[in-house]
C-alpha cells in the first residue's frame, strides 16, 4: 500500500516536472539566445549554454534602439486597458450577478456574440471608424480598441466571482445600515479582490502581447508597442535573433512585476467562513 | 422596540404567487414565530419586513408608519440569517460593530456595546478572530451578537438554529428565550421546527402554501388546531388521523370499527370526517372496556423518556405515546382506548375543525 503510494507520488512528481520543463524550456531558450554573442550563435552548434555569455544584445537594445519607447508605450496601453476594463467589468459583472433587469438575456447574448468573430474580420471596419476620429496611430485609440475587446470576457469573469459571494452578505450589510453601494464597496469588493487581481492580470497580459491591432492601427515609431517593435528585428534578409531575444526577455519583466504585485490577491479562499461550510 | 403591522400582503415572483393576502399584527415586545413546511413563504415574508424583497401588494407598518418604500437600512431592524452571513474579512468584533460604525457611533460607545453583547453571548475570547476560525455554534453566536449590539426596533430570525446539531440547538434556543426576556424586543422568528415554535413563541403563525392557517398561542394551536394542516404540523410525535363517515350518530372507520362522536358535536349523516387524536391521548388499558379496541403491536420505538408504540388500528398505523416502559412488545395483543374528550374532528372536505 505505502509502496504503491510512493511509486504514485514519484510518478506524479515526474509528470509535473516534465510538464514544467516543457512549459519553461522556450523561456530558457529565449534567455540563452539573448546572452549568446552573435559570433557564437551559428558556430557552436546546439548547446544548452554558450561557451561565453555576454550582455551586448541588451546593451544594444537599451541604448541604440527605440525599445525603451516601445516598452513605455506598451506599459501605458496595457496598464490603462487593464484598469479601465477591470473597473467596467466589475460594475457590469456585479449587475449581471445581482440584478434582474429587462433585456438582460439580450445583453448577455450580445456580449457572447462579440466573442465569436475572428478579430481579423474587424480590422478594416475598426480602422475606418478610428481614422476620421484621429485615433489611428495613437495610444488612446489602441486603449479604446483593447477595452472594447476585453470587456465582454472580463465581465463574465467578474460575474462568476460575484456569483461566488453569498447574496446574504450584502443583505446583512444593508440591514446593518449600508446602502447598496456601501455594501458593494465595503463587503463585496474586498472579497472579490482575488477576482479583480485575476481580471487585471488577464487583461494586462492580453493587451501586452497583442499584435494584430497594434500592427494595423499604428504606423509611426512613437506609438509603436513592444510586440510590433519585435518585428522590426526581422528584416528582409536576416533576423537578428540575439537582439530580438534580449528585447523579449526585457518585455517579460513588466508582466512578471505585475503578477508579483497582484499575486497576493490571487490567493483564493478569502471568502471561507462567510457562511456555514 | 416597536409594533409591526402586516396588512393584506401579497407577493408574486414574476407570475408565481408565493404569499396570499397575509394579515398579521405583531405587538410591541412580542415574540412571534412563523412556522410551516419548506417553501411556504416564511423567509419571503420575513425578508419583506426587512425590506430585502419588494412588496407586490399590501402594506407593512412599523409603529404605525408605512415602510413599503423605506430602504432596509432605514428600517432599524436587525436580522439573523440561516447562513449567518458573517463578513469573512472582518474580525468578530468588527462584524459586530459594523452597523454601529456605519451609524458613526463613537469609539467608546462601540466598544461598550460590543463588550456587553460579547459578554452576554460568551464571545469575549473570540473577538479578534475571523469567522473562518470559528465553529458553527460560535458563528451562530456572532450572528446573534451582531443583531443585539444595535438595540434595533425589532429582530428578525430566519431559521437561525437549523445549521446546528441537536444539542447546541437546544442550548441556543434557551439562550434566545433568555435574551428575549432580558431585552424584550419585538421578534419575528422563522422556523420549520415545531418544537422551537412551541417553546419560543408568545404567538405562533402557522403557514402553508403562502396562506396563514392559524394564529394563536402555542398551546391553543396544540389543543385546538384549526385545520388538518396545523393538527398534523404541531406536535411530535405527530397526531394520528383516522378517516371515517358519520353513520347513525357514530363515526364508522374504514376497518368497520366505530368511534363515538364527542359531546357537543353535530355531524350530518354520511359526512366525511377525519378524526385526530394525539399519541399521548391514546391509552393502553388493562382489559376490554366500553369503547376500547383490540389491537396487536406493530413496532416499538423507545425514546428514553417515553415509548412510541405503533399498532394497526382503525385502518391506520396508530401511534401511542406512553411513559410506561415495557408497556408493549412487538406482536403482543393490546386493548386500546381513545380519550374521548380530546378527539379532534375535522371535515374532510374543507379540512377545517368541526370540534
Ligand atoms: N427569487 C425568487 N424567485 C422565484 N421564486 C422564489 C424566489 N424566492 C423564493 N421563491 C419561491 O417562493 C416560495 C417561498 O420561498 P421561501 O424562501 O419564502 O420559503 P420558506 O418558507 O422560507 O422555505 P424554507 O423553510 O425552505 O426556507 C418557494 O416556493 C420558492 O421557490
Ligand atoms: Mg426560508
Amino acid at each position: 500500500m505505502t509502496r504503491k503510494r510512493a511509486v504514485l507520488t514519484v510518478l506524479h512528481r515526474l509528470a509535473v516536472l516534465a510538464y514544467v520543463a516543457f512549459a519553461l524550456f522556450p523561456l530558457f531558450w529565449l534567455l540563452k539566445v539573448s546572452v549568446t554573442p552573435t559570433s557564437l550563435l551559428y558556430t557552436e552548434g546546439i548547446r544548452l549554454w554558450p561557451s561565453q555569455a555576454s550582455l551586448e544584445h541588451y546593451k544594444f537594445v537599451l541604448t541604440h534602439s527605440s525599445f525603451p519607447t516601445f516598452f513605455l508605450n506598451s506599459t501605458i496601453v496595457s496598464a490603462s486597458t487593464a484598469v479601465i476594463v477591470t473597473l467596467v467589468a466589475s460594475l457590469a459583472g456585479y449587475a449581471m450577478s445581482r440584478f434582474v433587469f429587462r433585456g438582460k438575456y439580450w445583453i448577455v447574448s450580445l456580449l457572447l456574440l462579440t466573442q465569436m468573430f475572428p478579430l481579423v474580420m474587424l480590422i478594416a471596419p475598426m480602422f475606418k471608424m478610428l481614422s476620421p476620429l484621429g485615433l489611428t496611430n495613437s495610444l488612446t485609440g489602441l486603449v479604446i480598441v483593447y477595452v472594447a475587446f476585453n470587456v465582454p470576457f472580463a465581465t463574465f469573469l467578474m460575474q462568476s466571482f460575484f456569483d461566488g459571494i453569498p447574496k446574504d452578505l450584502e443583505d446583512a450589510a444593508m440591514i446593518d445600515g449600508a446602502t447598496r453601494f456601501t455594501a458593494f464597496r465595503q463587503i463585496i469588493l474586498p472579497l472579490t479582490l482575488p477576482g479583480i487581481a485575476a481580471t487585471l492580470g488577464f487583461v494586462f497580459t492580453a493587451a501586452w502581447s497583442e499584435l494584430l491591432f497594434a500592427l494595423m492601427l499604428i504606423s509611426g515609431n512613437q506609438a509603436t508597442t513592444f510586440p510590433v517593435g519585435l518585428l522590426s528585428f526581422v528584416s528582409k534578409f536576416s533576423v537578428d535573433f540575439g537582439q530580438m531575444m534580449a528585447a523579449g526577455v526585457l518585455a517579460l519583466i513588466p508582466a512578471c512585476l505585475f503578477f508579483l504585485l497582484i499575486q497576493r490577491y490571487l490567493v483564493q479562499g478569502l471568502t471561507a467562513g462567510a457562511v456555514k461550510g | 422596540m416597536a409594533s409591526i403591522t402586516i396588512e393584506a400582503i401579497t407577493k408574486t415572483f414574476g407570475t408565481v404567487p408565493v404569499l396570499h393576502d397575509i394579515d398579521l399584527s405583531i405587538g410591541d415586545g412580542e415574540f412571534v414565530v412563523l412556522v410551516g413546511p419548506s417553501g411556504c413563504g416564511k423567509s419571503t415574508l420575513l425578508r419583506m419586513i426587512a425590506g430585502l424583497e419588494d412588496i407586490t401588494a399590501g402594506e407593512i407598518r412599523i409603529d404605525g408608519r408605512r415602510i413599503n418604500e423605506v430602504a432596509p437600512k432605514d428600517r432599524d431592524i436587525a436580522m439573523v440569517f440561516q447562513s449567518y452571513a458573517l463578513y469573512p474579512h472582518m474580525t468578530v468584533a468588527d462584524n459586530m460593530s459594523y452597523s454601529l460604525r456605519l451609524r458613526k457611533t463613537t469609539k467608546e460607545r462601540i466598544a461598550e456595546a460590543v463588550n456587553s453583547a460579547a459578554g452576554k453571548l460568551g464571545l469575549d475570547p473570540l473577538l479578534a478572530r475571523r469567522p473562518k476560525a470559528l465553529s458553527g455554534g460560535q458563528r451562530q453566536r456572532v450572528a446573534m451578537g451582531r443583531a443585539i449590539v444595535r438595540h434595533p426596533k425589532a429582530f428578525l430570525f430566519d431559521e437561525p438554529l437549523s445549521n446546528l446539531d441537536a444539542r447546541l440547538r437546544e442550548q441556543m434556543r434557551a439562550e434566545i428565550k433568555r435574551l428575549h426576556k432580558a431585552i424584550g424586543a419585538t421578534s419575528v422568528y422563522v422556523t420549520h421546527d415545531q418544537i422551537e415554535a412551541m417553546t419560543l413563541a408568545d404567538r405562533i403563525v402557522a403557514m402553508h402554501g403562502g396562506i396563514i392557517q392559524q394564529v394563536g398561542n402555542p398551546l391553543d394551536l396544540y389543543d385546538r388546531p384549526a385545520n388538518l394542516f396545523v393538527a398534523g404540523f404541531i406536535g411530535s410525535p405527530a397526531m394520528n388521523f383516522v378517516e371515517g363517515h358519520c353513520r347513525a350518530g357514530a363515526i364508522a372507520t374504514v376497518d368497520g370499527s366505530t368511534v363515538a362522536v364527542p359531546d357537543g358535536i353535530h355531524l350530518a349523516e354520511g359526512q366525511a370526517v377525519t378524526v385526530g387524536v394525539r399519541p399521548e391521548h391514546v391509552r393502553i388499558v388493562a382489559g376490554p372496556e366500553a369503547g376500547s379496541y383490540a389491537a396487536r403491536v406493530d413496532l416499538v420505538e423507545p425514546t428514553g423518556f417515553g415509548t412510541i408504540v405503533h399498532v394497526r388500528l382503525l385502518g391506520e398505523d396508530l401511534k401511542i405515546y406512553t411513559l410506561e416502559r415495557g408497556a408493549a412488545e412487538v406482536g403482543q395483543p393490546l386493548h386500546i382506548a381513545l380519550d374521548g374528550a380530546r378527539l379532534h374532528i375535522f371535515d374532510r372536505e374543507t379540512t377545517n375543525r368541526i370540534g
